[in-house]
């Protein structure tokens, strides 16, 4: 009796064993939400980018399908949703507005692993991935300062997040390190990506008298609209050198490739764990593209600050640093707290705008 | 060129489209057809604009390519509604998904792609009008269209007797057909035409207001022109004063941000919104008057009795 429960055992664990590799067989499933389309030429676009290296990297061992033009908030629950289902190992949800609907699919399937980005919310089994934009946005408020004859910036702004919040201050920040007196206009078109609105507020604060353009949206419209009306501008998320090829002074491009890779490898060694991730320059989730249409100058000071934010000899909210109202909110070298950087609804000195509650 | 005129040139721009989309839809409308198809008629004008423009290197291929394709597109909306009678909200519904989805397919290679745009005209001497100068002659090509498409209508509907048979048949489509009059003839026209209208309107999106192409770049233009049909209670200088207006609020709120007026900005986003649901209600205290404008047999299929 013992030998036959014995023998049947050791049939059982040969099944699971050949069930076990027959699955590892399988490709592994690993799926992207995304808020914009594959080709928007900025933020979902520098995902697709990662996702195609991270495809490229582990080959036929990994399938990749992703859902494009997701809208934010409850209906984001349904595509997530449909994706744990339908056998996904591992969920990227690329866009801060499914925050709440990755945790809320990912308690009824605890062995799914989620990563979403940009967010702050955790789980066991939900990593929360982020970049440290405000690093580049520094940068691009130095420039702006150096470059701009009439000392205004115009900001076009997507919704009131902490991520957009921080990008505002770091801009500002970066500008008054090189001419305290620098004013930023700031417009709000409560939308990620609409490129005829986008347009016409980057006409807007043209009209108003801004001579360098920054923004926090995704299309390529206040780009082009900056070429046609001959000032500079930034290119958000992608390098959007295409689309103002004598406008683009550098661009902030997001690079999650690395990243990616990196996650699924873990998922694979099982060795992933939740955690919460905040990288930037340095460690390569985050790039400067080429420094053009400046002079040598200013480029050698872009280059000498970018240096300095990847060997983290600066970072960009370092005090004294005065809030908007003009209330203390760093003193002399006390760097700001990522736990309220993450949260960050208040604006520093400077800028001239009331920032939506 | 100062402010105001830049203002007012933004407002020109933003304005147009909405306002070619909706003189189309009205007289779609006034046929007693309801075409809720606007949205994916203009995407695939928008689309199909770039495209051609961008192949052919000249901008007014591309709009004459916009036009057609928006009365390409019309036609299938017409086939189903008006030959097999189906259900005009559903069938425009799906025609604004179809169109969505069509014209990303079409356009996938051409994202991000420098667009083909078209000039303004430059009247010597008049533009250098002060003030009404830029504004009224230093327009894109589209812009001028635009309102000769609104004198165009008003004259056809109101004056023309050709304009008189179309308002019949879309108060009483059984009582002109009873006299003889081709019904479906004269709604597959204006379908048509409300079709070109809204490519046309997509070609100005892709070609004129932002010249490049992006998944969805209508962004709700087209119900927006839909809600304009009956802000304006069906009278084409009415869909003018709304166009404008709306496209007033939408700079105007961008401006007042600029200018770092306290006010919530997501209000300032909805004030578009909120003005048309204001002038709803004043204009349907007038019962009478949107009687009289509007078409009896909105929306019903007309079936001849063979």
């Amino acid at each position: 009796m013992k030998k036959l429960l014995i023998g049947l055992a050791g049939v059982a664990a040969m099944s699971l064993g050949m069930a076990a590799s027959a699955l590892a067989e399988d490709p592994m499933k690993v799926c992207f939400v995304y808020v914009g389309s594959k080709t928007d030429g900025g933020w979902t676009q520098a995902h697709d980018i990662g996702r195609q290296e991270l495809q490229a990297h582990f080959g036929d061992k990994i399938e990749t399908p992703f859902i494009e033009n997701v809208a934010e908030g409850p209906q984001a629950e349904g595509v997530i949703e449909r994706f744990a289902r339908s056998g996904c190992e591992m969920i990227f949800t690329t866009s801060f507005g499914f925050m709440d609907q990755t945790m809320a699919v990912a308690e009824r399937f605890p062995d799914v692993k989620f990563e979403h980005a940009t967010g702050y919310k955790t789980a066991e089994n939900v990593t929360s991935y982020n970049s440290r934009f405000y690093q580049g946005r520094y940068i691009l408020g130095q420039i702006a300062a150096e470059v701009s004859e009439k000392g205004v910036a115009g900001y076009i702004a997507s919704f009131p997040i902490p991520e957009v919040v921080q990008g505002i201050n770091a801009f500002t920040l970066g500008a008054q390190s090189v001419n305290p007196d620098f004013k930023l206009k700031v417009v709000w078109v409560n939308s990620w990506f609409d490129a005829g609105k986008e347009a016409d507020a980057a006409k807007a604060l043209i009209d108003q008298g801004v001579d360098i353009l920054t923004q926090h949206t995704d299309s390529t419209a206040p780009m082009q609209v900056a070429a046609e009306r001959g000032i500079k501008a930034f290119g958000q998320a992608s390098d959007m050198i295409a689309a103002g090829p004598e406008t683009q002074l550098t661009a902030i491009v997001d690079t999650w490739g690395a990243y990616y890779i990196k996650r699924v490898q873990d998922v694979m060694d099982g060795t992933w764990e939740s955690q919460s991730t905040w990288d930037g320059l340095a460690e390569g989730i985050l790039e400067m593209a080429p420094y053009t249409n400046m002079p040598d100058d200013v480029k050698a000071m872009a280059e000498a600050t970018e240096a300095a934010i990847v060997s983290g000899e600066l970072k960009p909210f370092t005090g004294p640093v005065n809030k908007q109202d003009g209330s203390v909110w760093l003193e002399e070298g006390e760097v700001a707290e990522d736990g309220v950087l993450l949260g960050l609804n208040f604006y520093v000195e400077g800028v001239d705008d009331q920032l939506p509650q | 060129m100062g402010m105001t005129e830049a203002i007012l040139l933004t407002i020109a721009t933003a304005a147009t489209p909405l306002l070619i989309a909706a003189i189309g839809e009205l007289v779609v409308e006034r046929s007693g057809v309801l075409n809720l198809g606007v949205e994916g008629m203009m995407v695939m004008g928008a689309v199909g604009g770039f495209v051609i423009a961008n192949l052919t290197g000249n901008p007014w291929i591309g709009i004459l390519a916009a036009i057609a394709l928006g009365a390409l597109t019309s036609l299938l909306f017409g086939f189903l509604t008006l030959t097999l009678a189906a259900n005009q909200v559903a069938t425009g519904l799906s025609l604004t998904i179809l169109g969505l989805g069509v014209s990303s397919l079409m356009g996938e290679k051409f994202v991000g792609q420098a667009g083909e745009k078209m000039g303004n005209l430059d009247i010597p001497i008049l533009t250098d009008i002060p003030l009404v100068g830029p504004v009224i002659f230093g327009q894109d090509p589209i812009f001028y269209l635009s309102i000769l498409l609104v004198v165009a209508v008003s004259w056809f509907l109101f004056r023309t007797r050709a304009g008189l048979t179309l308002r019949s048949i879309g108060n009483n489509h059984h009582s002109a057909h009873a006299l003889g009059i081709p019904v479906l003839r004269y709604r597959y026209l204006a379908v048509m035409f409300g079709g070109a209208c809204a490519g046309l309107a997509g070609g100005h999106l892709s070609l004129v207001y932002t010249p490049q192409w992006v998944e969805n770049m209508t962004a709700g233009r087209g119900w927006i022109a839909l809600a304009l049909v009956v802000f304006a209670s069906w009278r084409p200088a009415r869909v003018l004063a709304g166009a404008y207006l709306f496209g007033a609020v939408s700079i105007g709120q961008l401006h007042a941000q600029a200018l770092g007026i306290a006010v919530p900005s997501q209000l300032l986003t909805a004030l578009p919104f909120l003005a048309t649901i204001v002038v709803l209600v004043l204009i349907s205290q007038n019962v009478r008057a949107t009687l009289i404008n509007t078409p009896a047999m909105l929306g019903r299929p007309f079936v001849p009795d063979r």
